[in-house]
């Protein structure tokens, strides 16, 4: 009988340290399904950013570096440069992606750096214990936003949009928001991923994959609830859906079609 | 063969040294008076189809090098004094995880902006490991473009051969002067050690980790330990030093880089008087020559440190001098280079002579 559906390949068969619920450990698998149907195992290298996520480099099977906090897109410049033909992720956080690495993350964009973001964003701070992020909701609570973002009266500003942030800059080609709430959403994220890992290898540009993602812990809410709030309050404020796609195979295949 | 000498600045000289050497990638971010370093990397580098990338910041820029060091390339920044600072993180996470890299500061005043001329108070920032944590690296001190040259070129093999930074501790005043320079040929490649704990090498061996995270107290002990017995080892074989007239010396000077060439001519002019001077020149700030230091010190000599600072490198000259000796200091700083004739007058007052 044929094996449809199986534990991927080059992601480790170990217990996560994730809390119950959190998004982390789809994304994680969403990112080495494709990896394994690429066949690119052993030419992956993986920067895993400070913050829940420090820890992937303990369930992936491929090789990975540790930078500082914010500093993953520079890390990951160095070792794209160096190793043109590896599959190089640079996996972020909100807090790491815009907050403190903003600089980073900006400027490995504009220079079209070929290699691939997984941002993932779920609003918050993590592993420090929820915090507020960059891109904490307007009214949402934190520790640091006891009383809810408020953009004005506290000076707390607004939440970002990065996707539509990098849109602008030359150097990005392939930006896309998805979402690992349910089903439909993780499986269009998956092939927002697919597209991003190709087109990398195609040496395109700078790409990027948003994905909307929960944390129930520090929301403080059940799994299926913050499943729902990703839905009702995230999505409605962060689109899902490309972005931006100047990639030169989605042009061909825009051409194709027409013929 | 060494080639014929070209008359240099320091900063070029250091850039052409690396790219000798063999470095992979550049990184850097423009800063006075280390900009016709970068200049000269933009060109030679990308002109050789190598990595030059001009980095958003300083911060950027070192971890660039972190992730390229980190795939086995060789790989160098260069900065000046405030950069450096702001460097320091990415240090401590190379020191942490290993990566070699080469780090050159051609100092400049501080502390905060400070100015522009040269200055030696990054002495404490460089040899007591700049950032946070246990840890130390490298250090060397040329007194010349010609040393410049040849310190860079070495230090590639000395991080790659240590697993971890080394850094070009040089002043604005190498960085700018001109001096005849000759260099050694393109390092061969093949001559490069193993990096087998690099990532993107190779399928055929487990996965590598190229962090400095330790959750578990004692296996991160374990890690320090066994880093600083490695340290210890290159305290036995690495310390550099220059010595002139210290046989009858009364009186030992000791500097470093520019205010040891100040320092020599002093000498100099006391050898002409009768004054029975020397000068100790460290070459290797870390390690620093301590066992020399501390025969020198039984030896019954008196010390003078001469800095571009308010004295720094004097705590070292006591510390390994074990309080056996009589330390004495002359320092400039905010951008002055003390005159051979200030040193002289110091020599005297100490000598009564």
């Amino acid at each position: 009988m044929e094996l449809t559906y199986g534990h991927p390949k080059s992601l480790l068969p170990i217990q996560t340290k994730y809390c119950p619920g959190c998004g982390h450990g789809v994304i994680h698998r969403l990112i080495t399904e494709v990896i394994d149907e690429m066949g690119v195992q052993d030419h992956s290298i993986i920067l895993n950013p400070v913050g829940c996520s420090i820890w992937a480099s303990l369930y992936f099977d491929f090789d990975s570096v540790q930078v500082p906090h914010g500093r993953t897109p520079a890390g990951a410049t160095g070792v794209k440069r160096m190793k043109p033909d590896h599959l190089v992720i640079c996996y972020q956080g909100d807090g790491d992606l815009a907050a403190i690495g903003t600089a980073e993350i900006v400027h490995a964009a504009n220079r079209g750096e070929k290699f691939t973001t997984i941002f993932v964003n779920n609003a918050i701070y993590g592993m420090t214990g929820g915090q507020m992020a960059p891109t904490t909701l307007v009214g949402q609570k934190a520790t640091t936003a006891p009383y809810g973002r408020d953009p004005i009266g506290a000076g707390m500003g607004y939440p970002i949009r990065v996707c539509e942030m990098l849109e602008t800059l030359g150097g990005s080609k392939y930006l896309a928001r998805g979402a690992v709430n349910n089903a439909a959403n993780t499986r269009k994220t998956k092939q927002y991923i697919r597209k991003a890992f190709e087109a990398q290898m195609r040496g395109e540009g700078f790409t990027m994959v948003e994905i909307l993602s929960q944390c129930p812990t520090n929301w403080g809410m059940e799994p299926v609830e913050s499943v729902e709030w990703v839905e009702s309050d995230m999505i409605p404020f962060y689109k899902l859906g490309e972005i931006k796609d100047e990639l030169a195979g989605s042009a061909n295949a825009v051409k194709e079609a027409g013929k | 063969m060494a080639e014929e000498k070209r008359l240099m600045k320091g900063n070029e000289a250091m850039g052409e040294a690396a790219v000798r050497a063999g470095c992979d990638a550049y990184f850097g971010y423009p800063i006075t008076p280390q900009n016709e370093l970068t200049a000269y990397m933009a060109k030679h580098m990308l002109d050789k189809k190598r990595t030059f990338i001009q980095a958003e910041s300083e911060v950027a820029a070192i971890n660039m090098v972190f992730g390229a060091g980190a795939t086995g390339a060789r790989v160098m920044t260069s900065s000046s004094s405030p950069g450096v600072s702001l460097k320091q993180e990415g240090i401590s996470y190379a020191c942490g995880a290993d990566v070699p890299c080469v780090v050159i500061n051609v100092s400049r005043s501080g502390p905060g902006l400070g100015g522009i001329s040269p200055a030696q108070g990054d002495y404490f920032q460089s040899t007591r490991g700049g950032g946070h944590g246990d840890y130390y690296h490298i250090v060397l001190a040329p007194k010349s473009v010609q040393e410049a040259a040849d310190l860079t070129y070495e230090a590639f093999d000395l991080a790659d051969q240590w697993r971890m930074p080394a850094m070009v501790l040089a002043d604005g005043m190498i960085g700018q002067m001109m001096e005849g320079v000759s260099f050694k040929p393109p390092k061969d490649p093949a001559t490069r050690i193993a990096k087998p704990w690099a990532v993107g090498t190779s399928s055929n061996r487990p996965v590598n980790h190229v962090d400095s995270t330790h959750l578990d107290p004692d296996e991160f002990e374990a890690v320090n330990r066994a880093r600083f017995e490695r340290y210890a080892e290159m305290k036995k074989v690495l310390p550099r030093y220059e010595e002139h007239d210290i046989d009858d010396a009364e009186l030992v000077l000791v500097a470093y880089g520019t205010s040891a060439r100040v320092s020599y001519g002093a000498v100099q002019m006391a050898r002409k008087l009768g004054i029975k001077a020397g000068l100790f020149r460290p070459i290797t700030l870390w390690p620093f020559p301590e066992k020399r230091m501390g025969e020198l010190a039984d030896a019954g000599k008196k010390f003078l440190a001469v800095e571009m600072s308010m004295g720094q490198m004097v705590e070292d000259v006591r510390l390994y001098t074990h309080g056996k000796s009589e330390v004495f200091f002359y320092g400039r700083c905010g951008g002055n280079i003390p005159t051979e004739e200030a040193v002289l007058a110091e020599i005297q007052k100490i000598l009564k002579k």
